[in-house]
């Protein structure tokens, strides 16, 4: 960047007004979230009153005593299901929607495009109620659409073996769009020319897809992993709304995200406990940047990034 | 576009298969992502009997009964719920876009000590998720006394979106060109004045970020239910919440109180779509 040393105010001067333009955000961003995570990682390292510095006796707690691990076991064991559920039945979902989406001279694509996406922007607590609802044996509709099916209708949300896919199921309903939209754009991005090359050499539109557009826009499928990665392993909403902070039944839909909120928030008769509280977070935490750096690391390294 | 190479195609089945079966997976799908979406507000216009006999059938004639809205407007203050929603949501996004402006000004339009220490500080909080930080943000609202209140809210969604802001305005920032703010330097313009002249020049980037970040703030359960779960500053989303679990016998109340929480976010999707679905796609091109 050229500079024009006159217009510039004097170096020596201080320049207030650069303070100005950065303090009100960088006050509100430390204030409100660098400082409560770093208050995080503290009060995980003091005892529950908070008076004692107990060093990682609480994450000791938390990995050892038979009054923590069994139900974080439970917790992580049903987040990751639910994670692998995403990546099997979201992802390529989404990757053939996208596909689809992106034949030749489709007609109604916009169309299509907006009313698949339009369950995403709809808050967790519509479309946990929705299909508590459908679902419900009360009003019939599930009975009914499995009857016309063939399937025998359970009351899938209701019982311990079905529930937490179940769960899964509404949530990747809900989120197909978000895959659906990035696989999109990547497939947007694919050359023309390229496409029109191997059509000429007489590629089928099979082998056109997982030939020459999916390893171009395998970088893609590798950010689409690690969001979903992210955001199951924070998941929380669906499940209170749908199945109550206990996560019936019997805890069956117990996620990461509904633990650490009974954990410090409380439950029936069990009172909030802050030191553990975000001593779950931090775990959570870890497992987060874990992930992220063996995308980073690992994924990112061995992917072949083509220059469109 | 006609190949001659590919002529023979043409006498493929495949040529009017391949777009019929495209249509039919597509509509397919679409229909199981809009059809409970559908059948939720045909039925928050029916009384209790017609949701169970005739569930399928639209509310016209004598089945339609707004039973459910009287219902839901007698038992809860849902207007003040979407007010606090409103209030929430319009005075987070506000914060976002002009302390997030500023910033992403500061950082690109100047040189200082430390800029890139602070345009990295900025950025470290895009990658991690500050739910994990509730407890001493909890602890925090208490110490500040703002807890229940719709301020605890504002402060964390913008605090939560700021490094979103400043790093796509920064992106739109540098191509200002600077000739223009020269210019104006030159004409006597403070630094101040010379910022006000470029806001106006971001407006299509301050248009996709309100969009982009309204939903989530919107529709955000976990914070109004631990920071803000009283009556005065309860939002649509926890009231419709609270609501559902209470009335979870009378079918038109609950489809009623559905629809009206819907109705807002689905407006607002179907006028912003297109910028929407381009700001959250914007920049992934290229991976």
């Amino acid at each position: 960047m050229k500079e024009l040393p006159m217009l510039r105010p004097n170096k020596s001067r201080p320049r207030w007004h650069i303070a100005v333009f950065l303090a009100p955000a960088l006050l509100l961003y430390s204030i409100v979230m660098v400082f409560p995570l770093l208050d995080t990682l503290r009060l995980s390292l003091f005892s529950s009153d908070g008076a004692n510095f107990v060093g990682v006796s609480n994450y000791q707690r938390l990995f050892t005593d038979s009054q923590w691990w069994p139900y974080f076991w439970r917790a992580l064991k049903n987040t990751v299901l639910f994670f692998l559920l995403h990546m099997l039945l979201q992802n390529p979902l989404g990757l053939l929607l996208a596909a689809l989406l992106d034949s030749k001279n489709l007609r109604g694509r916009s169309i299509y495009r907006t009313l698949l996406f339009s369950p995403t922007m709809l808050s967790f607590v519509i479309v946990g109620f929705i299909w508590q609802l459908i679902l419900s044996p009360t009003w019939g509709i599930a009975p009914a659409i499995s009857d016309f099916l063939g399937i025998r209708y359970r009351p899938w949300l209701g019982l311990e073996s079905t529930s937490l896919p179940t769960v899964a199921l509404i949530s990747i309903w809900q989120f197909v769009g978000i895959p659906m939209l990035f696989f999109m754009t990547a497939l947007l991005a694919v050359p023309q020319d390229i496409l029109e090359a191997a059509r000429v050499d007489g590629a089928s539109a099979w082998q056109l897809f997982w030939r020459v557009k999916f390893p171009l826009i395998l970088p893609t499928v590798g950010i689409v992993s690690i969001l979903t990665f992210i955001g199951n392993f924070n998941a929380f909403d669906l499940v209170y709304t749908a199945k109550g902070a206990l996560a019936g039944p019997n805890f069956s839909t117990d996620l990461l995200g509904t633990f650490f909120y009974r954990t410090f928030y409380g439950f029936q008769l069990q009172l909030g406990d802050y030191a553990m509280g975000t001593t779950v977070a931090m775990v959570i935490f870890l497992i987060i940047l874990f992930g992220s750096l063996l995308y980073l690391l690992v994924w990112q390294r061995k992917v072949v990034s083509y220059e469109l | 576009m006609t190949q001659p190479k590919t002529a023979p195609n043409a006498l493929r089945p495949s040529r009017w298969l391949t777009p019929l079966l495209v249509h039919v997976i597509l509509g397919s799908y679409t229909l199981l992502a809009i059809a409970p979406v559908i059948l939720v507000v045909m039925n928050s216009f029916k009384g209790s009997q017609a949701i169970f006999q005739k569930p399928y059938l639209p509310p016209i004639g004598e089945l339609f009964d707004p039973v459910g809205y009287a219902t839901v407007f007698k038992q809860t203050a849902i207007l003040h719920y979407l007010g606090n929603s409103l209030l929430v949501t319009l005075g987070s996004i506000g914060l976002i876009l002009l302390l997030g402006a500023m910033t992403a000004f500061g950082l690109t339009e100047y040189r200082f000590r430390g800029r890139g220490f602070l345009s990295l500080y900025a950025l470290i909080g895009l990658m991690i998720p500050i739910r994990l930080a509730t407890v001493s943000i909890l602890k925090l609202m208490v110490a500040l006394n703002l807890q229940d209140t719709i301020w605890s809210l504002i402060l964390v969604y913008s605090a939560q979106g700021l490094p979103m802001a400043i790093f796509v305005l920064s992106q739109y920032m540098r191509q200002v060109p600077s000739d223009l703010k020269d210019a104006a330097r030159l004409d006597g313009a403070s630094e101040y004045q010379v910022f006000w002249l470029v806001v106006p020049l971001m407006r299509p980037a301050l248009a996709t970020l309100a969009i982009f970040v309204m939903l989530p703030i919107w529709n955000d359960l976990w914070f109004p239910l631990v920071l803000a779960p009283g009556e005065a500053s309860r939002t649509l989303t926890l009231g419709a919440q609270q609501f559902l679990g209470q009335f979870q016998t009378d079918w038109s109340a609950l489809l009623a109180m559905l629809t009206l929480a819907i109705a807002p976010v689905l407006v607002l999707y179907l006028i912003f779509s297109r910028q929407l679905i381009r700001g959250l796609t914007a920049g992934t091109v290229k991976g």
